[in-house]
């Protein structure tokens, strides 16, 4: 079996989907001469032309609302976001235009759309180009959200978000896009379901329930707590936060009795405490001790090192959630 | 204070296109003067049922604006797509909504196009190239570009037009739009609709530029300020400016200049301006000036009569269509959240 880097799996996706359906097309800063600041979408120009990959000028509401305007025509748009902290930049399109038309134009119009970029922290950008923005997302129907962790489940979901007729959040993250992985031959097709999660690691114990970088995060944590304490973990990997698959995360903690959910947006109302509360609500029997959630710390993202580990919910603050869990 | 009339002179010689020789036939005028009395009379209609609590939310009437519509829709294709403001009942209503289906969506009836769920400033049909009023002001801006730009992407040659007033002109999104719809030539018209309120406040009090075609000049944009209550010239205006986006020649902005004779919204107390200034405006409007030029070029006063009052039965019937007609099934409210 191949193995690819995490940018060449979104890469590939991309190159796929615009050689088998012409109503695809990219636009976004510097995503076309230059292959896009993170080179993700590099070489793409090249085989495709100015006519289907378009470098914009820096003015996110203004090509955003393009690709919801062109998307409205059916035309398949796949928008690159620099950073996801520019979300708010553009987000009247994002929230009041994509993710309310169908509703609002009584199903009459739908917007097939795609936004991709990275977020998260870990590498010393600061408040404003760190941001994990999954939560914020979540609270608005509309709009599916989805966070592969690994090159594979990235490629799949990338393919199904681009062929969804539905707006859809497309999150990599920073810390992810040199990681490699397993990958089928680059002419399988093959996709990856949205809302559906996966189960990356059997366990007996806990449920950790997570998705992008901090499943990796998590996996580290897991072997450390089985070979210094014996916990055997279960870990969920979420993949897409909307919709939401409880049913697989309540399959788990029917076996496990505990619940951790674990990622980088807010801990504070974040797609965590949804999980807690769902389980709450649907299966409280399940639970052996009060489930938990992990998210980052109530403060923006520092540029100093030692700050953004102490805010940021990896491998020592997973470790330590846990062990309080099982004492 | 807004200028009581329309502009006499402005800066450029070649901005106004004003008063212009005939190019429209008596028959197509008088078919458009239908329209337009269509649309002041479905729009007075809908003031009438706001103000005895029939529609809830905000409505904005575009009454005074029916030149801007009427003579756009003649002028385009049908297959061309069309963004609007939240005041669009007029653009809506002159590309063929039909009006019982328009007022049943301002009510939240079942028959509405969009069942009720968009209402007022919502108004769309996408099988008509409407492709959507905003709430959001300036939102739809961008979505006629991206129209524009997926024709380009297609190799097809419908165009897009979109239509906003002058108090979206200082949204930054507008002007992110104009540059790059300047710099890729996209087919696409920018119509703005100039009624000298921004909502409730005149462009003297919000911009040091009064004449606004003169910002898309410094995006390198064809762009002319034009009566835009004399719906000949508007239909002139906007077939040139059709021609010029079809020919690859890239978009052009159009300032038509107008007065909304309604208050901003159904509601609104309008006290920004004297009702001497409203009054002045009624010899500019557009049903006025049609009227006026059907009557110099020798049709008869007993024609519009006649037209009129046919009209006014349909627009009665529709009222009482749309009182009568259902809500929509409660299990509406929860479908169209994606498409499936």
């Amino acid at each position: 079996m191949r193995k690819t880097t995490y940018i060449q799996a979104v890469n590939e996706a991309m190159r796929d989907e615009m050689r088998r359906d012409e109503s695809v097309f990219l636009i976004g800063e510097d995503i076309g001469h230059y292959g896009g600041l993170f080179r993700v979408t590099r070489n793409i120009m090249e085989e495709f032309g100015e006519r289907r990959v378009i470098d914009t000028p820096i003015s996110e509401q203004g090509f955003v609302g393009m690709a919801v305007g062109a998307a409205m025509t059916g035309l398949r748009p796949i928008v690159e976001l620099m950073y996801m902290d520019f979300f708010l930049v553009c987000a009247d399109q994002i929230f009041n235009q994509a993710a309310k038309m169908h509703y609002m134009t009584g199903g009459l119009l739908n917007v097939p759309m795609v936004i991709r970029g990275q977020q998260g922290g870990g590498k010393r950008y600061g408040s404003q180009h760190s941001t994990s923005v999954e939560s914020t997302f979540a609270q608005f129907p509309g709009i599916k959200v989805v966070a592969p962790a690994t090159p594979y489940d990235a490629k799949g979901l990338l393919v199904a978000a681009i062929r969804d007729d539905n707006p859809v959040l497309f999150l990599e993250h920073k810390m992810l896009y040199f990681t490699r992985g397993d990958m089928p031959d680059a002419d399988e097709d093959y996709i990856v379901p949205i809302g559906k999660a996966d189960i990356k690691r059997e366990g007996s114990d806990l449920t950790l329930a997570t998705f992008g970088y901090t499943l990796l995060q998590a996996q580290e944590a897991a072997d450390e707590l089985k070979a210094e304490q014996g916990i055997d973990i279960e870990i969920v990997d979420l993949r897409s936060i909307t919709p939401l698959d409880m049913e697989t995360v309540l399959g788990s903690v029917a076996k496990t009795g505990r619940l951790l959910a674990v990622h980088e947006s807010q801990s504070n109302c974040g797609i965590g405490a949804e999980i807690v509360a769902r389980t709450y609500e649907e299966a409280p029997y399940l639970l052996k001790a009060p489930a938990r959630r992990l998210g980052m710390a109530p403060a923006s993202i520092p540029v100093s090192k030692p700050l953004e580990e102490e805010l940021l919910p990896w491998k020592t603050n997973i470790k330590a959630a846990v062990l309080e869990m099982m004492r | 204070m807004a200028e009581p009339s329309l502009k006499a002179s402005v800066p450029s010689a070649k901005a106004v296109v004003a008063g212009s020789t005939p190019v429209l036939s008596n028959e197509q005028l008088l078919a458009m003067y239908r329209m337009m009395f269509l649309i002041r009379r479905v729009e007075e209609s809908l003031l009438e049922l706001a103000e005895s609590g029939k529609i809830g939310g905000a409505m904005h009437t575009a009454i005074g604006h029916e030149g801007a519509a009427v003579g756009m829709a003649a002028a385009l294709r049908k297959d061309d797509y069309l963004t609007c403001t939240y005041r669009g009942h007029h653009h809506s209503l002159a590309r063929g909504m039909d009006a019982k289906r328009a007022i049943c969506e301002v009510l939240g009836k079942e028959p509405g196009f969009a069942k009720g769920k968009g209402g007022s400033m919502h108004f769309l049909d996408p099988s008509l190239g409407l492709m959507g009023a905003n709430g959001i002001v300036g939102a739809q801006v961008p979505h006629a570009a991206g129209m524009a730009l997926a024709s380009k992407i297609r190799g097809e040659d419908k165009i897009a037009i979109t239509f906003f007033g002058d108090g979206a002109l200082f949204q930054g999104l507008m002007h992110e739009t104009f540059n790059m719809a300047s710099k890729w030539k996209l087919p696409v018209i920018f119509y703005c609709e100039n009624n000298r309120y921004s909502e409730m406040t005149p462009i003297s009090r919000t911009s040091s530029v009064s004449d606004i075609y003169m910002f898309a000049r410094a995006y390198g944009m064809e762009s002319v300020q034009i009566d835009g209550n004399d719906v000949e010239v508007v239909y002139d205006t906007v077939s040139k400016a059709a021609a010029r986006a079809r020919a690859g020649e890239g978009p052009t902005f159009i300032e038509g200049i107008t007065y909304r004779l309604s208050g901003h919204m159904a509601g609104d107390l309008e006290t920004y301006r004297s009702s001497e200034e409203i009054e002045m405006q009624r010899a500019y409007e557009p049903l006025a000036q049609l009227s006026q030029k059907l009557l110099d070029r020798g049709v008869e006063e007993a024609e519009l009569e006649r037209i009129r009052a046919e009209v006014e039965e349909e627009v009665q019937a529709d009222v009482e269509f749309a009182l009568a007609a259902p809500w929509p099934e409660i299990a509406e409210a929860y479908t169209d959240v994606y498409k499936v």
